[in-house]
């Protein structure tokens, strides 16, 4: 069984700021990490590989910083790792992007199941695993918080705010998994010595033979008008200070949950 | 800018370690550690997790499914990172090396190709028992026997107060072979869980390092297989001594760790209570409480680095060091989180803050590995032989 997890590098941050002079993120004093639901769909996938056998590739893009995720994932135990990264995909949108990992995919061998994260949590968008599903050819599932293979055959459950479907679909698929589905693993000391002399190998737009239309900002339709900081929301939740621990409990599984520590 | 820390010359290895170890303990263990000293619970989970990680085969060589490189420097960063945060998960974790030394140090190839990997993988856990009810500082008085009957050893005679009871698989145990013979007629046995006659007692209520187990083993007629017996019979007390060199820089770890911890709290606590007008810590004599603070638990850190890399050069008698280490470490640990509490006042007192439970968990690190007063007679005993010479 093969499975592609795609991942993507963003900011260390919830509070991503924009520059208002240019309309792009801050990127400055800010670390990278893998994307918090990335970090999900890869245990995903690690977990069906320790349960029942699997190769796991993990791919991005992005720019060469990226590899260091892509090495992370290979600490955590994915097989091959696969950097998609050219000058001419700069100014993707989301159309762009989908087009370029689906590409990606095509060139790797034939994947069984392909996992994203719910979405990422800077561009927000969550439009890049429908996307890639859709040029792909392939059924799509969003929201999964519980995923099972077995022989050939997925059954996921996709959540809803007040409750889930339990599904069932044919191999080969496309999943997006929300938090709740596991808790990710840390990397191994064995694996982590590992990946520092991983070399990431990078595929360019000639090696997925990405045609140049359609990447990059001549393969973006979305034009962005502005891009601001909404005003601050009011209100909030409150949480009752009489039981101090508990209230503390409280806040910081609702800081984690919204990935704020 | 300033230099924050002293440069150990950590190998690239260790310094990998020293992160990896860092980030679990304060994502897995800092969110837990309150609940799991309140209630005593055992760190199981977080042990499973430090096995998978390939952490729990740091002081195992390669050849025996361990991971350490050929310093114990690498099982010791770890102890003293799990230490910042929790001594009784830290603890948990050391005690698997303790029960594993004597295989180590002591143990047949056959003994260290059984027993070795799976403590390695952590798929099995370690424990280390000597201790008795009317034999602690003189563990050559212990009264439990072994018997030899046939191909096994029997053993009879009750254990207490041991580091992970019940929750090990693997113990290695000492007992009287040869009551004339006194320390002389000490052996010590592999024995595993769920051997028949092998059971277990009461486990202790705690002042500190709660979340560990501390238990009674029990022995009635448990017949032990003769290849068990480590060595020879009689070189038991000699073998838990030498254990004793090479865990106690594992406990003065836990002595740095906790003492770090409890410093980095004080710090930072100091600098956010506004009294005054102003934060405490622009007082000058809070100010130098954190500065001896601060240099007593460098120099801690030094001592005990320096005994390790003695002992990686393959030193052979490191008594006096290994209780130096163990004695000044610990003893740091004591006043620096006592310095603590009284750094965060009635707050410090409080269970919302985390210092009150590292006071309470230093007080062990004084006691447990022979107490500190034991620590002085041998580094004593060993000026003592030292001096001869020279006179
Ligand atoms: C209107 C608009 C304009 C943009 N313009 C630019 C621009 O000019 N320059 C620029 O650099 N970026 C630009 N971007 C950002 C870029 O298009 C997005 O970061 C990218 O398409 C992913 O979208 P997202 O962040 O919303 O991811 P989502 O769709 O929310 O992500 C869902 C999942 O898809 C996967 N995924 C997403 N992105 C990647 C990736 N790169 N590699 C691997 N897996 C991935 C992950 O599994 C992720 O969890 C723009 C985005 C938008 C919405
Ligand atoms: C939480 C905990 C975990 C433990 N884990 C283990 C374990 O995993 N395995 C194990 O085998 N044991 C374990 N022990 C036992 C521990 O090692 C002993 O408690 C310790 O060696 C001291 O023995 P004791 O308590 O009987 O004190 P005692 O020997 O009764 O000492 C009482 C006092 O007399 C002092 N004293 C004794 N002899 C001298 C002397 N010659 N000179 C000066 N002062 C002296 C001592 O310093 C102490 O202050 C553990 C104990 C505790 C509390």
């Amino acid at each position: 069984m093969h499975i592609i997890v795609c991942l993507k590098q963003v900011p260390d941050t919830n509070d991503v700021r924009i520059d208002p002079e240019t309309n792009t993120l801050i990127r400055e004093g800010v670390a990278s990490i893998m994307n918090p639901f990335d970090e999900n769909a890869l245990e995903a996938a690690l977990a069906i590989k320790d349960a029942q056998g699997a190769t796991v590739t993990a791919i991005s893009m992005g720019p060469p910083q990226a590899g260091d995720m892509l090495r992370e994932a290979i600490a955590r135990g994915a097989d091959n790792v696969y950097l998609v990264s050219d000058r001419a995909f700069a100014g993707s949108d989301t159309l762009a992007t989908s087009y370029a990992l689906a590409k990606a995919i095509r060139t790797l061998p034939a994947a069984d199941l392909v996992l994203f994260g719910k979405q990422a949590i800077d561009g927000d968008t969550a439009q890049v695993g429908p996307g890639v599903a859709e040029l792909l050819g392939l059924p799509i599932i969003t929201y999964v918080r519980k995923v099972t293979v077995q022989d050939q055959q997925l059954e996921v459950e996709r959540a809803f705010e007040d409750g889930f479907e339990r599904m069932s679909v044919p191999l080969p698929a496309v999943l997006t998994v929300l938090k709740e589905t596991n808790v990710p693993r840390m990397a191994s000391l064995r694996g982590r010595m590992k990946a520092k002399k991983v070399e990431v190998p990078v595929l360019k737009a000639a090696d997925i033979e990405a045609e140049s239309h359609h990447v990059g900002l001549t393969g973006s339709p979305t034009q962005v008008i502005r891009i601001f900081t909404p005003p601050k929301k009011q209100g909030g939740v409150t949480l009752d200070g009489s039981h101090g621990q508990e209230a503390a409990q409280q806040a910081v599984a609702l800081l984690r949950e919204r990935k704020v520590i | 800018m300033a230099v924050t820390e002293i440069d150990y010359g950590l190998n690239e290895m260790q310094l990998e370690i020293r992160e990896m170890v860092r980030n679990f303990a304060q994502e897995r263990v800092l969110p837990v550690r309150a609940e799991l000293d309140e209630k005593e619970e055992f760190p199981t989970e977080i042990l499973r997790e430090l096995g998978r990680m390939d952490l729990m085969g740091l002081y195992i060589p390669e050849a025996y499914g361990g991971s350490m490189t050929d310093s114990m420097l690498d099982f010791i960063v770890a102890i003293e990172e799990l230490s910042k945060v929790c001594c009784g998960v830290s603890v948990s974790y050391a005690a698997n090396a303790l029960g594993a030394d004597p295989i180590l140090l002591g143990g047949s190839e056959e003994q260290k190709k059984k027993f070795l990997p799976p403590l390695a993988s952590g798929e099995k856990w370690g424990a280390f028992a000597l201790t008795e009810p009317n034999a602690g500082s003189d563990a050559g008085g212990i009264q439990t026997t072994a018997v030899k009957r046939g191909d096994h050893y029997v053993l009879n005679g009750t254990k207490q107060w041991i580091t992970n009871g019940g929750e090990a698989d693997i113990y290695t145990v000492l007992a009287v072979t040869d009551r004339k013979r006194g320390a002389r007629g000490i052996s010590c046995f592999i024995v595993e869980k769920g051997t028949p006659g092998f059971s277990f007692g009461k486990k202790e209520n705690k002042l500190g390092i709660r979340a560990s187990a501390t238990r009674e083993l029990i022995f009635e007629d448990c017949a032990v297989p003769a290849e068990n017996l480590l060595g020879r019979e009689g070189m038991g007390f000699l073998l838990a001594m030498k254990t004793f060199d090479v865990s106690r820089p594992g406990i003065a770890a836990q002595g740095v760790g906790l003492a770090q911890g409890a410093l980095d709290a004080a710090v930072i606590y100091a600098k956010q209570r506004i009294q005054f007008g102003r934060p405490v810590i622009a007082n000058q004599g809070l100010q130098w409480m954190l500065a001896d603070m601060a240099t007593k638990v460098e120099t801690a850190r030094a001592l005990l680095y320096g005994v390790c890399r003695t002992l990686d050069a393959g030193a052979k008698d490191m008594s006096k060091f290994s209780a130096m280490c163990k004695l000044y470490a610990t003893d740091v640990a004591m006043q620096v989180t006592t310095d603590a509490v009284q750094v965060f006042g009635g707050y410090g007192f409080m269970r919302e803050y985390p210092v009150e439970k590292m006071m309470r968990d230093a007080k062990i690190l004084q006691i447990y590995e022979g107490t500190n007063q034991i620590q002085r007679e041998v580094i004593g005993l060993s000026l003592v032989k030292e001096y001869a010479s020279r006179m």
